[in-house]
């Protein structure tokens, strides 16, 4: 099949990359841009191991043709933050041990930084159901939930002190 | 002065896994991350679309000649033998050379450029199988006179007829108990990449690198020598990983010789389901006699297991089920009975618990019974049958020397405010209305060991480099546990330097051999103690070394915090080791335990199989909608036993997820296979595992902090992997006794799990008598 020329902006940077318009998102990512923190789990969008941000949105990357992704702006969990400067999201699931295997956390913590976006004070039962399109079978939820409200709680106050 | 600054890291204290921050930044490597060197090849599996039968033409000449192909293999392409068989049973053929034995059973694989040309190629191969019948489910294997896939075991104490027949009351029925996929989020992978001569490298997510380096040598006809895998990290296995990664492994491993290129194989989530094996589901035939005040005289049980087409770990998996259809309760006389049956299906494997849930939740069921019989609280039915001392001995003769589940119980009882919210589930119900509620409180005894007592060995290697960074290595694997920390905490602890010191690295047969699985909850109790014994040794080295350098006695050398004093001298540790370099002393040890006075014999079904217990209990509130079955769990209130707890924050994680993890199988988890053996539910679309949604609205789970092992673990600890899971039974019990309460609670309901909404209306219009 015939490649299509894809521009498109990950984690801040303009990439170029040539694909199949029918690839995957996911396999653009890990397999041509090497980026392996979105991962694959299912391939049918059930998951959300594979999230990522697109344009505003999360998205199951593993149900996003390139072509589709022509021009947007994309962030994965390597654009949200880095072991020197890690987002308080990153530090909370790290601190509240939300995290086992951790083959969901990247897709889980680029799901709940749009979450906290969408909506900054999220009580614990929008958390649940903000994050039920991702999918753990390791911790039971109950500390992922917790270090994504401990995360909002401290991007609040960081905010509350610089208003 | 600086006695008082302890170490980073220390045991029994909160320490973060140690692939936190890489698993938040998406750093941590996974098998798929490994980078691929050039002409890398991907396979796929070609599987049987016909539930049993006899194969009598294979043309993949349209696979071999589709775009990419680079060729296939099948059962003739096998150097060595044709077996993947985990306990040497010669039943399970790498692919079948004659015979068909379930839906979904892997008879050749596609090796092809790219993963995408290897799948749609797959599709193309013209299999002819001539049918025979085939029997799915365990009614229709029994009728059709199925065999065992694996010799049953009988547990018998006492005279249980004489018994039964002198019991005041005596009730007979049937559960059954629906099996579970693994559902790790990571699925199957192998990645091998081919050496010189007759070597091979296997990087894999595998619970279990010894047992795959065996199959990939004895499939490539290769002595174990030749085969090295290594295992990084697995994104989760519950046991899925322990044996069901062989095949995957044997075909890259097969592959990269014959084609002399890397190979990797990534089913996909489907392929994943339908090919690998799963929770056994099962069908437990119960008779339990007990006297007016709900004390149990006998219990007749006999569990018959769906195993699939061959015998994996069926055997020691429904023997477990045996170990554990007492749970915590003393049974005055006994006779359990496995049938450990066959079936046209995959072949049921390992997952956390092997088996106990099973028979333990028959233990709750037979509880549940009594309680109704006789109109009690079913609370107060399992305290009158608790083990206690003079009311001690199992169904395998083992004494319960710790009987602590009475007090854990107690405790729980207390801090869930059990009573009280009983009486106003009570309340409520006797209102009517159509949310019916439910609650139950359920203890947890649980066996640790592994039933094989050849695989309760470990071994460890630790060097200490000159510069004073310690390399660790132990023959466990991480699949989220957090198992490495654990290891390193005991490392650090030992050596009483900071964590950051000691670096964990990845587990592979080159260091450790003639490793055990990791699992059966065992991980941290063996390699914990194999990791000690080699820092013991070079320990002892050291202090040879100081006292002999300073000239002090052995024992006024001490290991404080990031120093060793030495007499009256402090050392850093980093100048303390160069030294003893220097003079030639060796820093690198490894390390062996294996667990004392364990013993079984199964042809007597007798002996002392498990170290220690693990106890926990669970107490679970229910709202359940009568008019269409739905419910939500409304609060969970959890005391669990870790011993003395090497690390709470992981072994909180435990006992969160075990639970969350057992409520799925009794509630949302469904395998359905179809009448043709297909299984129908093999993705998350229509295979539905707890979401964040679904989890108790209230969750408060504790340690038992006053625990403390009796037996010598490392630490003091008790295993937490396995344990917990079984808590989620008071999850069925509360969905039971909002049903019975349709019907004041005057007969039990028989819930049958998973309990599934469908399940749930269909038992409250039984009672209703509207079914």
């Amino acid at each position: 099949m015939t490649k299509m020329h894809l521009t498109l902006t990950v984690n801040g940077e303009a990439v170029e990359t040539l694909a199949e318009p029918r690839e995957l998102l996911i396999h653009v990512l890990r397999e041509r841009l090497g980026i392996t923190g979105p991962h694959i789990g299912c391939e049918t969008s059930h998951c959300g191991a594979c999230t990522v941000d697109m344009d505003g949105k999360s998205v199951k990357a593993c149900t996003i043709f390139a072509a589709q992704a022509q021009g947007a702006e994309i962030t994965t969990i390597e654009g949200i933050g880095t072991p020197d400067s890690l987002h308080v999201l990153q530090e909370m699931f790290r601190e509240h041990h939300g995290l086992q295997c951790g083959f969901c956390t990247p897709g889980m913590i680029t799901r709940a930084w749009r979450l906290l976006k969408e909506n900054p004070t999220p009580s614990e039962e929008e958390v649940r159901f903000g994050m039920a399109g991702n999918l753990c079978r390791c911790t039971g939820y109950q500390n992922i939930v917790k270090s994504v409200l401990a995360a909002a709680n401290e991007l609040n106050t960081v905010k509350e002190a610089a208003e | 002065m600086k006695t008082d600054v302890g170490i980073t890291g220390a045991v029994h204290g909160h320490v973060a896994h140690d692939s936190a921050e890489k698993h938040v930044t998406g750093r941590a490597d996974y098998t798929d991350d490994i980078p691929e060197p050039v002409g890398t090849l991907h396979g796929y599996l070609g599987l049987a679309p016909c539930a049993h039968g006899r194969l009598t033409g294979l043309d993949l000449s349209a696979v071999v000649a589709a775009p990419g192909v680079v060729g296939v293999l099948t059962a003739a392409d096998i150097p060595g033998l044709n077996d993947i068989s985990p306990t040497g049973c010669r039943d399970e053929p790498v692919f079948p050379e004659a015979l068909v034995e379930f839906h979904g059973q892997p008879i050749f694989a596609v090796i092809a450029e790219t993963r995408d040309a290897a799948r749609r190629a797959a599709e193309l191969a013209r299999v002819e199988i001539e049918p025979l019948p085939a029997a799915i489910g365990i009614e229709a294997a029994l009728a059709a006179g199925y065999p065992d896939v694996t010799a049953p075991l009988v547990l018998e104490r006492g005279d249980v007829g004489p018994a039964l027949a002198a019991a005041t009351h005596r009730i007979r029925a049937r559960m059954t108990v629906g099996g579970q996929d693994h559902m790790y989020l990571e699925g199957q992978i192998a990645f091998a990449i081919p050496g010189e001569d007759d070597e091979v490298t296997v990087h894999a997510s595998t619970q279990h690198p010894t047992e795959v380096q065996q199959m990939v040598a004895q499939v490539l006809g290769v002595p174990a020598n030749a085969v090295v895998v290594n295992v990084r990290r697995m994104g989760g296995g519950f046991g899925g990983k322990e044996t069901q990664m062989n095949l995957f492994c044997v075909v890259a491993a097969l592959a990269a010789k014959r084609w002399n290129q890397a190979v990797k194989i990534r089913p996909d989530r489907d392929q994943d389901m339908i090919a690998t094996g799963k929770r056994h589901d099962v069908v437990v035939d119960y008779e339990v006699g007990f006297g007016a005040d709900g004390v149990i005289h006998a219990v007749d049980a006999t569990v018959t297991a769906r195993c699939g087409f061959s015998a994996d770990l069926s055997g020691p998996v429904t023997d477990r089920a045996l170990f554990h259809a007492d749970n915590a309760y003393f049974y005055q006389a006994v006779r359990l009975r496995s049938r450990p049956l066959k079936t046209n299906t995959v072949s049921n494997t390992a997952f956390r618990g092997f088996g106990g849930p099973q028979g333990m939740i028959a233990a709750e069921r037979m509880i549940e019974e009594i309680a109704c019989a006789l109109g009690r609280d079913p609370l107060e039915i399992r305290r009158a049958n608790f083990y206690r001392e003079g009311r001690d001995l199992t169904p395998y003769h083992q004494r319960v020397e710790d009987n602590i589940v009475g007090r854990l119980v107690d405790e729980l009882e207390a801090s869930a405010d059990y009573a009280a919210r009983r009486a106003a589930v009570l309340e409520h119900n006797a209102r009517g209305g159509i949310i019916a509620k439910g609650i139950a409180l359920t203890p947890v005894k649980f066996g640790i060991s592994f039933t094989a007592t050849h695989y309760n060995q470990a071994g460890a290697l630790v060097h200490v480099y000159k510069d004073g960074s310690i390399h660790l290595n132990h023959g466990g694997t991480e699949m989220g546990q957090g198992l490495n920390t654990k290891v390193a905490q005991v490392v650090a602890d030992a050596f009483q330097v900071d964590i950051e010191r000691v670096r964990i690295t990845k587990t592979t047969t080159e260091k450790v051999p003639n490793t055990s699985a990791t699992a059966a909850s065992s991980g941290s109790d063996l390699n914990g103690m194999a990791a000690l014994d080699a820092c013991e040794q070079i320990k002892a080295r050291l202090v040879a070394f100081a006292a002999e350098s300073r000239g002090v006695a052995p024992e006024d050398v001490r290991f404080a915090p990031n120093e060793v004093r030495i007499g009256a001298e402090p050392v850093p540790f980093d100048r303390l080791v160069h030294e003893a370099y220097m003079a030639r002393v060796h820093l690198s040890a490894a390390g062996f335990y294996k667990t004392p006075k364990i013993h079984w014999d199964r042809a007597t079904g007798r002996g002392h199989p498990f170290y220690y217990f693990a106890y926990g209990a669970a107490c679970s509130e229910v709202s359940v909608d009568t008019l269409t079955g739905e419910y939500r769990v409304d609060r969970v209130d959890i005391l669990h036993d870790v011993g003395r707890s090497l690390n709470p924050a992981l072994d909180l994680g435990q006992v969160e997820g075990g639970f969350v993890q057992g409520m799925g199988w009794l509630t949302t988890e469904e395998l359905w296979w179809d009448e043709e053996g297909r299984l129908r539910t093999h993705a998350p679309s229509t295979y539905k595992i707890p979401l964040a949604s679904d989890i108790p609205r209230i969750f408060n789970v504790r340690l038992a902090d006053w625990s403390e092992n009796r037996e010598m673990t490392i630490k003091r600890s008790k295993a937490v992997g396995e344990p917990p899971f079984m808590l989620a039974i008071s999850v069925l019990e509360a969905l039971s006794m909002a049903v019975a309460s349709v019907a004041d609670y005057r007969e039990c309901p028989r819930l049958d799990a998973p309990a599934t909404p469908e399940r749930v209306l269909m038992a409250i219009a039984r009672l209703t008598g509207e079914a």
